[in-house]
This record gives C-alpha cells, sequence and structure tokens, in this order.
C-alpha cells in the first residue's frame, strides 16, 4: 500500500493538465497510466483547441456557447459549457506558455482555422477558432504538457493499471486498486481525493478511429462502484475515418476548404446543410453520407463510401496545414490527396457520455431526490467525464477545449476538498478484494472462452446494433445480445499465466471494462425514444423536449436507467432556449 | 504468411527463442501491426505493446527484418517472409518484444525537455513569427519511439553517457525555439566528450525514423553552436 494526497489515473490531456495543477501546487500526487504517457489517445487529436482569442477576426466566448449549446442539440449542461467556454482562451494562452509549438499569423499571434459547427453571431457564417499546430494538435499538446510534467517533477507511475475504485461505507472515494504490468504485482493506492482522467471507450465498436487502449476503464471501474453513466447513447460517429482502416481524417481537411462528394461528383452538403455545408456538425454530416450511401451514391465498385476532396487546396496549404493527413492518406489508403481524393466512412469516435460531472468537475451519483449529489473525494475529466458540455453531439475541437479546461477544474477542486477534509481516513478492510477476485477468477478459468472472440463479438453486436441510424427492432435485439455477451465476459480464460507483462491479462481485464461502456450505451439507446443529436430513432423521428429533454443514468446493477434534468441555467449569460436545429 | 518470432518470459524461459507463426491474412490486413493482433488471438502469450495503430503514439517500435520500425505503418506487402521480428536492439529485453526504456527516457529527461522563460508571462499569447514557428518543423513531430537511439552504434556503446539521436533531437527543438531563453544552459549541459560529442554522424537514426525526421541535422545545428560561441 502506499498513500498520496491525490491518485490522477490516466496521462493523455485531462490527467496531465489535471496532474501539472496539483504538482504546481505542491500535492503529493501519483499519476497512473497503462501507457507512457505521451502514448495516450490525445497524442492522435488533429484538428484544434476551439477558444474564441479572435485572433482571425471577431468571436466572442458566447457564440462559442451558442454553437456548442446548438451542436449538443441542448443536451448540453448550459452552466458547464458557459464555464467551459469562458475559459477556453485562458487555457489555450497557459498552453503556449508552456511551449506549445501553435501555428502563427504574420503579426505573430496563434493562427486559428474553422471547424464544423462554429460560427459567428449565433449561426451567421462561419468562424475561425480551431487553435492549431499543423494536424498534430493533440500530439503537440500531449508532449508540451509532459514536459511541463517533467519541469514540475510530476510522479508517474507508467504501465500501471489501475483495477477498482476503492469506497468506504459512506460511499467516500479513497483511492484505487492497480496493476504493475511489469511485474503483475497489485497495490492500493491509498489517496485522499482521486481523479479520473480515463479517456474513451471507442473500442466497443468494431469500425473505430480509436486507439487500442481506449477500452473504457474508468467507465468500468465506476460502474463496478455503483456510480452511474450518463448519456452514454449518444455515440460520435466521425464524418470521415479512412475507409476500410477506420484511421481518422481531421475535420480540418473540410476547415481548410476540403469538402465530400458522391459517386456523381455531386457536392451533395449543399442540399443537406445549405448555410454551412461541409462544415455542418458531425452527426449532421455522418447521417448524411450514411444516407447517400443508402439511396444508392455512394462511391467504389461497393458504393459504400464517399469521397474527400482536398487537391485542389494546392501542395503547399496541404503540406503547411495538412502535413499529416498527407501521410496518412498514402500508407492507409494509398492515395496521395494532392492528386487524388479520399475514400472516407463515417466511423465510431468519440463518447458524449461518462461519469457525470458538474462544472468543477465532481463526480454526481443522485442520492435519493438529489439528483445534483456528488461523490466526495472523486473527479473525472476529459472523455471518461460527461461534464455535460457535448450534450448529444460534440462539436470538432471542443474535446481538447474540454480537457484542459476541466482537467483544470478537476485539480482545483481536489485542492479545495484536500484543504477542507485534512487527514487520511482509514481504507475498508475489503479495500482491494473486488479486484483480487477478479484476478484470481482469471488464473483459475476453465472451459472458458478467448478474450479475443467475446470482444469480436461485442464490437460486432455494437456495430450492428447501435450505428448512426438506430432501429427500435435492432436495439431490442441488441439489447439482449449484449447482455449475453457481458455474461461471457465473466468468464473468459487467457492462456499466458505469466506474471511478467502479461498483456493477455490486461487485455482480459480491459473487456470487463468496455462491456459496461458497451451495455450502458445499447440499453441507454433502446430507452431513449427521440431523435437528438447523435442518437437518431427511425421510429422516432423528432426531438421531444417535452419528455426527453433529460439526461440518462445507466446503473450496472440491473441495467437500471433513471433520468436527470438539463441543466438550462448558464452561470452568467442568458438561457440558449431550444428551437429547431439546421445548419 | 510466415513470421519468425523473438520470444522470452522471464518467468518460465531461460533464454530466449525464435519461434515460428504461420498465420492467415483477412484481405483488410495491410499492415504488420494487423497479423500480429492476429497472431495474438491464436497464441495470447505473445506480448508487445501497441496503442494508436496510426504511427503518433510510438508503442509498436521493434527490429523487423533487421531495421527498427513502427509495426503499425509498416506494410505487409513490403516485407520478405519469414518475417523476422526482434525486441529494439540495445536495451534490456522485458519480455517478447517488449523493452526496458527506462535508459531512453532518462536521456530524454537529460537535456530540460520544456520550453524555458522566465519572463512574466504575457496576458495573452507570447508573439512568435511564422518563420519562428518553422523553425520547429521537423523536431517537435518526434514520438519518442527510440527507432534512431536504439539504432546507433554509439547509443549501444553508452546508453548511460550519450544523449542519442532521440534526446538531442529535442534538445534542439528547445534551443531553436524563439521563445526559450537557456540557450548557454542547454550547451553547458552537452559540452561533454560522451553527451553530445559520441554522435559520429553514422547517420542509422535518420535511415530508420518513421516520422522521415533527420537527428543527425540537428545535432550538426548543436555542435555549429558550440564551435560559434567557442570563438
Amino acid at each position: 500500500m502506499r498513500s498520496f494526497d491525490a491518485v490522477v489515473v490516466g496521462a493523455g490531456g485531462a490527467g496531465l493538465r489535471a496532474a501539472l495543477q496539483l504538482s504546481e501546487a505542491g500535492v503529493k500526487v501519483a499519476v497512473l497510466s497503462k501507457v507512457f504517457p505521451t502514448r495516450s489517445h490525445t497524442v492522435a487529436a488533429q484538428g484544434g483547441i476551439g477558444a474564441a482569442l479572435g485572433n482571425m477576426g471577431e468571436d466572442s466566448w458566447l457564440w462559442h456557447m451558442y454553437d456548442t449549446v446548438k451542436g449538443s442539440d441542448w443536451l448540453g449542461d448550459q452552466d458547464t459549457i458557459e464555464f467551459m467556454c469562458r475559459e477556453a482562451p485562458k487555457a489555450v494562452y497557459e498552453l503556449e506558455h508552456f511551449g506549445m509549438p501553435f501555428d502563427r499569423n504574420e503579426n505573430g499571434t496563434v493562427y486559428q482555422r474553422p471547424f464544423g459547427g462554429h460560427s459567428q453571431n449565433f449561426g451567421e457564417r462561419p468562424v475561425q477558432r480551431s487553435c492549431c499546430a499543423a494536424d498534430r494538435t493533440g500530439h503537440a499538446m500531449l508532449h508540451t504538457l509532459y514536459q511541463r510534467n517533467v519541469r514540475a517533477r510530476t510522479q508517474f507511475f507508467v504501465e500501471w493499471m489501475a483495477l477498482d475504485l476503492i469506497r468506504d461505507a459512506s460511499g467516500q472515494v479513497l483511492g484505487v486498486t492497480a496493476l504493475e504490468i511489469e511485474t503483475g504485482e497489485v497495490m492500493i493506492l491509498h489517496a485522499r481525493a482521486t481523479l479520473f482522467a480515463t479517456g474513451g471507450a471507442g473500442r466497443m465498436f468494431h469500425s473505430s478511429t480509436n486507439a487500442f487502449i481506449n477500452t473504457g476503464d474508468g467507465l468500468g471501474m465506476a460502474a463496478r462502484a455503483g456510480i452511474p453513466l450518463q448519456d452514454m447513447e449518444f455515440y460520435q460517429f466521425h464524418p470521415t475515418g479512412v475507409y476500410g482502416a477506420g484511421i481518422l481524417i481531421t475535420e480540418a481537411v473540410r476547415g481548410e476548404g476540403g469538402y465530400l462528394l458522391n459517386k456523381n461528383g455531386e457536392r451533395f452538403m449543399e442540399r443537406y446543410a445549405p448555410n454551412l455545408k461541409d462544415l455542418a456538425s458531425r452527426d449532421v454530416v455522418s447521417r448524411a453520407m450514411v444516407t447517400e450511401i443508402k439511396e444508392g451514391r455512394g462511391a467504389g465498385p461497393q458504393g459504400d463510401h464517399l469521397m474527400l476532396k482536398l487537391d485542389h487546396l494546392g501542395p503547399e496549404v496541404i503540406d503547411k496545414r495538412l502535413p499529416g493527413i498527407r501521410e496518412i492518406s498514402k500508407k492507409f489508403a494509398n492515395v496521395d490527396p494532392v492528386k487524388d481524393s479520399i475514400p472516407v466512412v463515417p466511423t465510431a469516435h468519440y463518447m458524449m457520455g461518462g461519469i457525470p460531472t458538474n462544472y468543477h468537475s465532481e463526480v454526481i451519483a443522485p442520492r435519493g431526490a438529489d439528483k445534483e449529489a456528488t461523490v466526495p473525494g472523486l473527479y473525472a475529466a476529459g472523455e471518461c467525464a460527461c461534464a455535460s458540455v457535448h450534450g448529444g453531439n460534440r462539436l470538432g475541437t471542443n474535446s481538447l477545449t474540454e480537457l484542459l479546461v476541466f482537467g483544470k477544474s478537476a485539480a482545483d477542486s481536489a485542492i479545495r476538498f484536500l484543504k477542507e477534509n485534512p487527514g487520511q481516513k482509514e481504507l475498508p478492510k475489503d479495500a482491494a478484494d473486488r479486484s483480487l477476485a477478479r484476478l484470481a477468477r482469471l488464473d483459475s478459468q476453465k472451459n472458458g472462452e478467448s478474450v479475443a472472440e467475446v470482444a469480436n463479438d461485442m464490437r460486432r453486436a455494437m456495430q450492428a446494433h447501435c450505428g448512426v441510424f438506430r432501429f427500435p427492432d435492432l436495439l431490442a435485439e441488441g439489447v439482449k445480445k449484449i447482455r449475453a455477451i457481458a455474461d461471457r465476459a465473466t468468464r473468459t480464460e487467457i492462456g499466458d499465466k505469466s506474471r511478467v507483462f502479461n498483456t493477455a491479462r490486461i487485455e482480459a481485464l480491459e473487456l470487463e471494462n468496455t462491456i459496461e461502456a458497451a451495455r450502458a450505451t445499447m440499453v441507454g439507446a433502446a430507452a431513449r425514444q427521440e431523435s437528438r443529436g447523435a442518437h437518431d430513432r427511425a421510429d422516432f423521428h423528432k426531438r421531444d423536449d417535452v419528455n426527453w429533454l433529460k439526461h440518462t443514468l445507466w446503473y450496472k446493477e440491473a441495467d437500471r436507467l433513471d433520468y436527470r434534468p438539463v441543466h438550462m441555467k448558464p452561470l452568467t449569460a442568458r438561457t440558449i432556449e431550444p428551437k429547431v436545429r439546421t445548419y | 504468411m510466415r513470421f519468425r518470432i523473438f520470444r522470452y518470459d522471464p518467468d518460465k524461459d531461460e533464454k530466449p527463442t525464435m519461434r515460428d507463426y504461420h498465420v492467415a491474412l483477412d484481405p483488410h490486413d495491410r499492415m504488420l501491426l494487423d497479423a500480429l493482433v492476429r497472431i495474438k488471438e491464436q497464441d495470447d502469450s505473445l506480448s508487445l505493446r501497441r496503442s494508436c495503430r496510426e504511427g503518433v503514439c510510438g508503442s509498436d517500435a521493434m527490429n523487423i527484418n533487421g531495421r527498427n520500425g513502427l509495426a503499425c505503418i509498416t506494410k505487409l506487402s513490403d516485407l520478405k517472409e519469414p518475417v523476422e521480428l526482434r525486441p529494439l536492439p540495445g536495451l534490456p529485453v522485458i519480455r517478447d518484444l517488449i523493452v526496458d526504456m527506462s535508459q531512453f527516457f532518462k536521456q530524454y529527461h537529460s537535456i530540460k525537455p520544456y520550453l524555458v522563460n522566465d519572463d512574466p508571462p504575457p496576458e495573452k499569447e507570447r508573439l512568435q513569427s511564422p518563420a519562428e514557428r518553422e523553425a520547429l518543423d521537423g523536431l517537435y513531430e518526434c514520438i519518442l519511439c527510440a527507432c534512431c537511439s536504439t539504432a546507433c552504434p554509439s547509443f549501444w556503446w553508452n546508453p548511460d553517457k550519450f544523449v542519442g539521436p532521440a534526446g538531442l533531437l529535442q534538445a534542439y527543438r528547445f534551443i531553436a525555439d524563439s521563445r526559450d531563453q537557456a540557450t548557454a544552459e542547454r550547451l553547458d549541459n552537452l559540452e561533454d566528450p560522451y553527451r553530445l560529442f559520441r554522435c559520429h554522424s553514422i547517420m542509422n537514426c535518420v535511415e530508420v525514423c518513421p516520422k522521415n525526421l533527420n537527428p543527425t541535422r540537428a545535432i550538426g545545428k548543436i555542435k555549429e553552436l558550440m564551435v560559434k560561441r567557442s570563438v
């Protein structure tokens, strides 16, 4: 056992931003990551960070806020959205001061590019709000944050996988159990404050832009500890994954002037979003693409994808602003975008849902009538959290904004909590029992199925039953399937019994986490009888604010669902009232 | 497709062996990592690191038919069979294709890989011209995969004393940054018969870098600055 003031689980953008804040405040912090920090999935973010700096023309955090609320299809909490949009410029300036190699304008300020759903003057025309480092923004940002943590002498536990949350009888969180991957040792990290920054669960889908490590570990840990998952049915399909490979092609391609074509060479987005066209929200563009394919206007011999054209931007712009895209296209699509269009298809990308939090990044778990009750000692930020700034659909660039703003606010809240609650509470006697039982089960399992088999079935079920368009019969069948697969996930068997760097064991433990996220997604989707943001039901075509303007809460225990109100009241701004959403 | 893979589990093996695998590929399997994932489905004891599977996280560096590279962006169609896979050379093996990278990161940390600027930060961003920013291109993109350092004979002989190409590339990344004020200290930190000057421009690093970066050129620039300040 080891004791700390704070434990941060995950070392992507949110975890590193939080860790930095804690280290610089002199808090004794341990940062756990199952991969070396710069291998975290933030590294793959391409397009930019949304912040109303106004470097390219007039901009305002109120417009950013409006775009985010509208993008969320009014499911986002307006207090957290206001907080994020107001803090965003400061977060970008800080990152610049840390050494982030942002692209620059002639006058030396940070260059900003247009991005989907971001507009000037409440939806009038596109605005340049995305602060970027070529198309490698996530890489530049993650390395900068890691470097700053090296300077702050943050203590990392690299290649340690957190297994379970420790809660005492009162429900307070007292740290985590964790597995040192290299040795196979299990340890208790006793902490007065615990911060989750464990990322998304994109590996629940068969075709995903996500890294192998995005297995929803924080979600599994929360669910097993009785904490609900919120709005999991809202899963974003990014319009442009490389056809066949799933690798992300950033929306910045369209921001810089690229556009989508169907097999007739028609710029079809003009029909679906006459104002913003290819820069409409991602849910809108992905639905348009799937509709084109379904109606026989898809490209290629199978008619199952569309083409992303950018050759007209010219090699100079492509090499300066989109060099990574050129590299990816050549490697994964055999296409040089300087000459030819890239074959693309909507691909599972981002989880809008997650562990419910408020704008202080405190984790919410309703108690009785108190729908805003928080879990003492637990904070969450980044993709694993549902703040909820993205609501039903996330705008491009807002994920990086979110992890900077809420990574920092989670740390600030933890620092406040540490001050107000001095002294370490005692660990419950059974602190490590759940984790040890999971490991013992895995070690002694006989006649079980292979992890790969069960995981592949989960991914196929999610892909087939819970995609861009959702149908009642498919969802009902999907719920049955995913429950059966969840059952199988408790009986997986691994051949590898070594103590040393046993990745088979890690994959089995990861599956136990991903399946909880998958179950929450499918069950929540089957229950929500409306179409909003990324959740599109064939049997309920419209958004239904009378019955469904509310957050879904899913509990692992018996797949129970509950709901809580959306925060319609911003902190200082005026409420943005729901209206019809067009682009 | 046929593979010969280095296998070693200190928990049960006395010494390493090369094991043969024959794997039926799916038409969608384009990269070496796709094949390794398939092999792991047959034999879950094969251990390797992997994450982004698109060449930006730097996890799956290994020695592929004698040359260091990333499995996720190495095309299967370019590989001669049997494909021989070994852990990165010159670092201690933890298990199978997984090496202990402590020494590599220690060297990276030794160059103070962070911006140093003691002026109070302005309210907004520090200004930097596009030309000043361009000076960082070809430097900041490093993914710390260690392909370069573990292909470098100077690093093999003196991993504890020679910073290695990856660390030196990053040292120059901060020297080249118009916002950084620590050039003198950074040069002092490298003024040593080993830390910088063990580089003999063999250029294996340039040859293997999966991001097409050029550590040798960056090292040359640091050496130039050393010469300039001594005259």
